[in-house]
């Protein structure tokens, strides 16, 4: 499964980092490095609706305090 | 030029207005697939029906054709992307030291006493003059002439051209020699006639974003420097990040990010290795690699940052084509070479960015806001003589590391001459130089649009304002 999160700079400024650093900690805190493959990008050019996030090239719309729930429902329950 | 005052013009002379004429009008009707057909007709677009910079129109126009010539990407045959225009040169007649009507024919000679040639003879009124078939340029009489009278009167270009890779041709024009060269723009930047130009890529930018369909077919990501803080001041930088996107680009990223990973990793191999040379100014390793090979060794492996930052989106957006946008001639040059081109497709300065801009009849006045935040104030300060240190000096606390850095920031490639031969002989008190071609660093680049005081306030205020406080939090979603 791959995860790709936003970087750009609207995206950034909405806590994309936040959010990359919780789905790191959550992948190993699960022990699913082998399973989800995370990554950035710069730009998804849907920057109203960031922080975008794509989970194998489906898009999501997400905040730092809506990441536990995302990762518990889409990734988690799935792999 | 339009008789604005200073603060109400983009550029600072009239020079750089003349230039950029140019380049909006090749881009012009590059973005209208017209240039061939048009080309020849813009010299009479810009010298209109009365001469006003030199003797006839006939001769202006001339000139205009031959930067008309530079900014479709000038000569083919010269790998310097610095060249002269020769019929632009006015051959300044500078000779040297002269002894200036200041002389008061004082008796005490000091002068004649001083100079170890025999160069100076007084005549009947007690005045110097000197002889310059004996005259060596040593300078020891006007050092000591208590009126001063005694000046070193050198053409802008050689007097800008620290490293003396410009003399006078056969003819009286200034000629570059290619292999001391290290395509500052320094002489660019001061020569009052605008005879020395960098060569120009607004074409092949123009055609990567043609050929993008609107990013359809590849996606156009513009790498822009941090001293983009001090430019474009009659705007603000988020209206300049919407120009750039109007223009064809999908995304501009902070080249500063490249910094805070160039930052990041290059404290560790400063304390893994003991002794470093920064690598991030292109014209300051092309000078350690043509006058100082023996110290080619200590030259930080990272590429620059704008290379890092480049290598980063080709890898994470597959087929992207990126574009670097700053103050800087030298880039042209290093984006050409064989371990960054495989990153940067083009590589272009603020003055063509302005350009560009104006090709498109865009104000970027009235555009909304975009937003730019990549890195953090660590990254961004690099555009600033002193910055690169600082942020090392940042990674190395940030990773724990134990060593005792002696940072030697150069400013200007003087400094960098000077740290650079103690080093030579292991006689420098210090373990990391931060080479700056430039005078005050990036914002003192050839291709910036001004060169004010402010500038470096303005790259402090601009590092001050990123989201991110650390370089390990800025590069931290990278890993």
């Amino acid at each position: 499964m791959k995860c790709t999160i936003c970087i750009g700079s609207s995206c950034h400024l909405k806590g994309s980092r936040q959010i990359v650093e919780q789905l790191q900690y959550l992948v190993k805190e699960n022990g699913l490095e082998d399973k989800v493959e995370l990554g950035g990008t710069f730009c998804m050019g849907n920057c109203v609706n960031g922080v975008n996030v794509t989970l194998d090239d489906k898009l999501y719309s997400l905040t730092p305090e809506t990441t536990k729930d995302f990762f518990e429902k889409e990734i988690l329950s799935k792999v | 030029m339009p008789a604005k005052p200073l603060k109400d013009r983009k550029f600072d002379t009239r020079v750089q207005y003349l230039k950029y004429q140019v380049l909006r009008e090749v881009a012009r009707y590059a973005f209208e697939d017209r240039l061939l057909d048009v080309y020849t007709e813009i010299p009479k677009m810009i010298v209109k029906d009365k001469p006003t910079m030199r003797c006839c129109i006939y001769k202006e126009r001339a000139i205009v054709a031959e930067r008309i010539k530079l900014a479709m990407g000038g000569d083919k045959n010269n790998p310097n992307v610095i060249e002269v225009i020769d019929i632009a040169c006015d051959e300044c007649p500078m000779s040297g030291y002269n002894v200036t009507a200041a002389c008061r024919g004082c008796l005490a000679h000091r002068c004649e006493d001083v100079c170890p040639r025999g160069a100076i003879t007084v005549d009947e009124h007690q005045k110097a003059h000197i002889d310059k078939s004996k005259c060596v340029e040593c300078g020891r009489c006007a050092q000591v002439c208590p009126y001063s009278a005694i000046v070193d009167e050198k053409r802008p270009c050689e007097n800008a051209c620290k490293i003396k890779a410009i003399s006078m041709g056969e003819n009286g024009e200034a000629s570059i020699d290619n292999d001391t060269c290290i395509s500052c723009g320094a002489c660019v930047y001061q020569c009052p006639f605008g005879a020395i130009v960098d060569k120009s890529f607004i074409l092949d930018v123009v055609d990567l974003i043609k050929k993008s369909e609107g990013n359809t077919k590849y996606k156009m990501y513009a790498v822009i420097a941090p001293s983009i803080s001090s430019q474009f001041s009659y705007a603000k930088l988020g209206q300049v990040i919407t120009g750039i996107q109007k223009l064809g680009f999908f995304h501009v990223v902070e080249a500063a990010l490249g910094a805070d990973m160039v930052a990041y990793e290059e404290c560790k191999e400063l304390a893994e290795k003991g002794f470093l040379t920064s690598s991030c100014c292109p014209a300051f390793v092309d000078y350690i690699e043509k006058k100082f090979p023996e110290m080619k060794e200590h030259i930080s492996h990272n590429l620059s940052p704008a290379a890092t930052i480049a290598k980063f989106i080709k890898q994470t957006s597959p087929g992207a084509k990126v574009v670097f946008i700053g103050p800087c001639t030298a880039k042209k040059m290093e984006f050409q070479k064989e371990h960054v081109h495989p990153y940067i497709d083009s590589a272009i300065t603020f003055e063509e960015l302005q350009a560009l801009f104006d090709s498109r009849d865009m104000d970027i006045n009235t555009l909304e806001e975009g937003v730019l935040d990549n890195a953090s104030y660590y990254g961004r300060i690099f555009a600033r003589s002193g910055g690169l240190s600082d942020a090392v000096a940042q990674g190395l606390k940030e990773r724990e590391i134990e060593f005792d850095l002696k940072a030697v920031p150069c400013d200007g490639i003087e400094a960098c001459r000077m740290a650079l031969l103690k080093a030579s002989k292991n006689a420098l008190k210090g373990n990391f130089i931060e080479g700056m071609a430039c005078t005050g660093g990036c914002i003192g680049g050839a291709g910036c649009l001004t060169h004010g005081e402010k500038n470096k306030a303005d790259v402090d205020k601009y590092g001050m304002e990123a989201y991110e406080k650390t370089i390990s939090d800025a590069i931290g979603m990278m890993k």
